[in-house]
C-alpha cells in the first residue's frame, strides 16, 4: 500500500471517509483500516485534529513564541529538562533547535497576563531554564500549510471546457 | 461583400474544433460542475511566478535569442538528461517556444511538403489534424483501440505506413485517453520506425504525469533518436498554462529548419516566463512531484468510481484524464454529454471531439479536487442510472 500517499491524503483531510480514501488508493476497505490501525498503534498518525482559525471565532486567544535558554544535563542531555516542560498544558508545541538558545515553545493562553504569568511562575523556573524571551504573536497568516487570511491566489479561473 | 468568400481555402476546409462547440454550450449555463478541463487545477509554484515577478522587477523584458535564453535550454537539455537519460545539447538541439502547441507547429511545418501523409492517432489530441492541414499535408488516421488500453500497436503502425508517409505524430501519455507506451510497447514499434526512416513527433507534454510505469522517450532509442523531435512544456508539470512555454528537442539539421520558421513567426518566447521557468527546472521538482501524487490519488479514485456504475473503464497509467465508455448507456458520446449537462449540469468532453475513433467514450478530466470530483460524479451516476431505467 502507498502509506505516503494514503498519510498526505489524510493530511489534507482527516475527515475523508474510507471509502473514498479506498478508492483513492486502490485498496480494498478492510486493508485500508487495517493499515490505519497500525499506522494508529505506531503513533504515525498521532490524531485527527483540525485547523481552527480561532481569529474568526468570538474566543479570546493569545499565542506567544517563546525562546528557552537551557542547559544540558550529563545522560539526559536536554530531554529531562524538555518533558519538564511540554507536559504544561499550556505548551502547544516544542522543538530543540542548534543556535543561539535551545528549544522553542509555542505557547497559548487566553490573555497576554496568563501567558506571561506562565512564563514567570513555571517556565523559567524549570530546574536548567536559564533564560526566556517571549514573541507574542500579531496576526496568523498560514498554520499548517493551511493560509488563514484572505488570499485571492489559487482562485480558480479556468474555462469551463479546454482541449 | 462575403468575407467567406475571401478566406482561404484551407482554412476553410478546417473543421471547427468539437471541443469549442461543446464550450459554447457549457458556458451558456450557470453553476456547471465542469470535468472538462484539460489544465491542471494548482496554480504555478510561488518560487516560479517569483521568479518571473523578479525578472521584470530587473527589467529583463527584452527580446531574448530566438531560440530561447541560454540558461533555460542549458536546464531543459540536463533535466531531459536526468529524468529522461536523452542526451540534447542547448545549442543545437532545442529551441524554447510558445507552449508546446507552437512546437507541434513547427515542428510539422519543417518536415511536410504539401500531399505528404503524416500519421495522427485517433482518439488524439484536437490540433494535430489541422496542424496537418494547414501544412498541406495529408493526415492519415490510426483508430486506437480500448482493448490495447490505445497503446500504438507494431500492427497498426504497419497498416498505416505507405511510401508517402513522411512522419508519424504521438503522444504518451495521451490527452484524451490516458494511454501509456512502456519501454517495452516501444520496443516493437522502434524497429518499424528505423526501417521505413520516417520522422516520429513525440508529444511529450505529460511525461511527469506518469503513474506506476517509468515514462520512456521515444528519444532514448538511440537507433532513432535522429528521427525524433521531442514536443514537451512547462504548462502540465509545472502547472504553468497561461504563461505559454515550451521546447521542441531534435538533431541540429531539424532544429536549424524549425527555429527559422519560429524566429519568423514568433521571434522568441515571452522573457518573463522564461525566467519563471529556469526556476522551476531548478528548484521546483518536490511540487511536481507533490501535484503527481494527487493526480495519483484522484485517478485511482474515478476508474474505481466508473467501473463501480457500470461504465467500463480502464486504469490510465498517466496524464490527467480517464476516458470511460459509454456504449452501455446507448447513448453516443455526444448524446451522452449533451443529455449530461443538460439533466446534471455536469460537463464532460465527448470522445469524438477527439477524432471519430472517441466514439462511445467520454473524456473525464481529473485535474480537479477529490471533494469536486466525488460531488460530480454522483451526478453521473444519477444520470447513467437514468438513461440505464430508460432502456430497460
Amino acid at each position: 500500500m502507498d502509506e505516503k500517499l494514503m498519510l498526505s491524503l489524510l493530511q489534507k483531510n482527516a475527515r475523508m471517509k474510507i471509502t473514498d480514501l479506498a478508492a483513492a488508493l486502490d485498496e480494498s476497505k478492510d486493508d485500508v483500516i487495517e493499515k490505519l490501525t497500525e499506522l494508529e498503534k505506531k503513533k504515525v498518525i498521532c490524531g485527527y485534529h483540525t485547523i481552527v482559525n480561532w481569529d474568526l471565532t468570538n474566543t479570546e486567544i493569545v499565542t506567544a513564541l517563546i525562546q528557552v535558554n537551557a542547559s544540558p544535563e550529563r545522560e539526559y542531555g536536554y530531554d529531562r529538562i524538555a518533558s519538564h516542560i511540554y507536559k504544561f498544558d499550556e505548551v502547544d508545541t516544542m522543538y530543540l533547535l542548534s543556535g543561539s538558545f535551545e528549544f522553542v515553545c509555542i505557547v497559548k493562553g487566553k490573555t497576554m497576563q496568563e501567558v506571561a504569568h506562565f512564563v514567570a511562575s513555571k517556565l523559567a523556573c524549570v530546574d536548567g531554564v536559564t533564560g526566556t524571551s517571549t514573541y507574542f504573536v500579531l496576526k496568523q497568516y498560514k498554520n499548517d500549510g493551511v493560509i488563514l487570511i484572505e488570499d485571492e491566489d489559487g482562485k480558480n479561473d479556468r474555462l469551463v471546457v479546454t482541449p | 461583400m462575403d468575407y467567406n468568400e475571401i478566406l482561404s481555402d484551407r482554412v476553410k476546409t478546417i473543421k471547427p474544433s468539437g471541443i469549442r462547440k461543446f464550450f459554447d454550450l457549457a458556458s451558456q449555463m450557470e453553476d456547471v460542475i465542469s470535468l472538462g478541463v484539460g489544465e491542471p487545477d494548482f496554480t504555478t509554484p510561488w518560487a516560479i511566478r517569483e521568479a518571473a515577478i523578479y525578472s521584470i522587477e530587473k527589467g529583463r523584458t527584452f527580446y531574448t535569442a530566438n531560440q530561447g535564453l541560454q540558461e533555460l535550454r542549458e536546464e531543459i537539455c540536463r533535466y531531459y538528461q536526468r529524468r529522461f537519460h536523452v542526451d540534447y545539447n542547448p545549442k543545437d538541439n532545442c529551441i524554447v517556444t510558445v507552449g508546446g502547441s507552437e512546437g507541434i507547429d513547427i515542428a510539422i511545418r519543417a518536415i511536410l511538403n504539401p500531399g505528404e501523409e503524416m500519421i495522427v492517432l485517433d482518439p488524439g489530441y484536437v490540433a494535430y489534424t489541422p496542424g496537418v492541414e494547414l501544412a498541406g499535408g495529408i493526415p492519415v488516421t490510426i483508430n486506437l483501440r480500448q482493448e490495447d488500453e490505445f497503446k500504438l500497436t507494431p500492427e497498426l503502425l504497419k497498416a498505416a505506413i505507405t511510401p508517402n508517409t513522411k512522419a508519424l505524430l504521438i503522444n504518451y501519455p495521451s490527452n484524451p485517453t490516458g494511454g501509456f507506451m512502456t519501454k517495452s510497447d516501444y520496443e516493437k514499434i522502434v524497429p518499424i520506425i528505423k526501417e521505413s526512416g520516417i520522422i516520429v513527433i513525440s508529444d511529450e507534454i505529460y511525461a511527469e504525469l506518469s503513474y506506476e510505469e517509468e515514462f520512456c522517450s521515444i528519444a532514448s532509442f538511440d537507433e532513432i533518436k535522429d528521427q525524433v523531435i521531442v514536443v514537451s512544456g512547462f504548462s502540465k508539470a509545472f502547472a504553468m498554462t497561461g504563461w505559454r512555454l515550451g521546447y521542441v528537442l531534435a538533431n541540429p539539421v531539424l532544429t536549424k529548419a524549425m527555429n527559422k520558421i519560429h524566429q519568423y513567426i514568433i521571434m522568441s518566447a515571452p522573457s518573463s516566463a522564461q525566467y519563471g521557468a529556469i526556476e522551476g527546472l531548478r528548484h521546483c521538482y518536490d511540487e511536481v512531484l507533490k501535484m503527481r501524487d494527487s493526480y495519483k490519488a484522484r485517478r485511482n479514485f474515478l476508474v474505481k468510481t466508473f467501473n463501480d456504475m457500470g461504465l467500463e473503464t480502464f486504469k490510465p497509467q498517466g496524464a490527467f484524464y480517464v476516458f470511460p465508455c459509454i456504449r452501455s448507456t446507448g447513448l453516443t458520446s455526444d448524446e451522452f454529454c449533451e443529455k449530461l449537462l443538460e439533466d446534471q449540469k455536469v460537463a464532460c468532453v465527448p470522445g469524438t471531439a477527439f477524432g471519430p475513433a472517441g466514439e462511445g467514450f467520454i473524456r473525464v478530466s481529473y485535474a480537479y479536487s477529490l471533494e469536486e470530483l466525488k460531488v460530480a460524479t454522483e451526478k453521473i451516476k444519477i444520470f447513467v442510472d437514468k438513461c440505464r431505467g430508460n432502456h430497460d
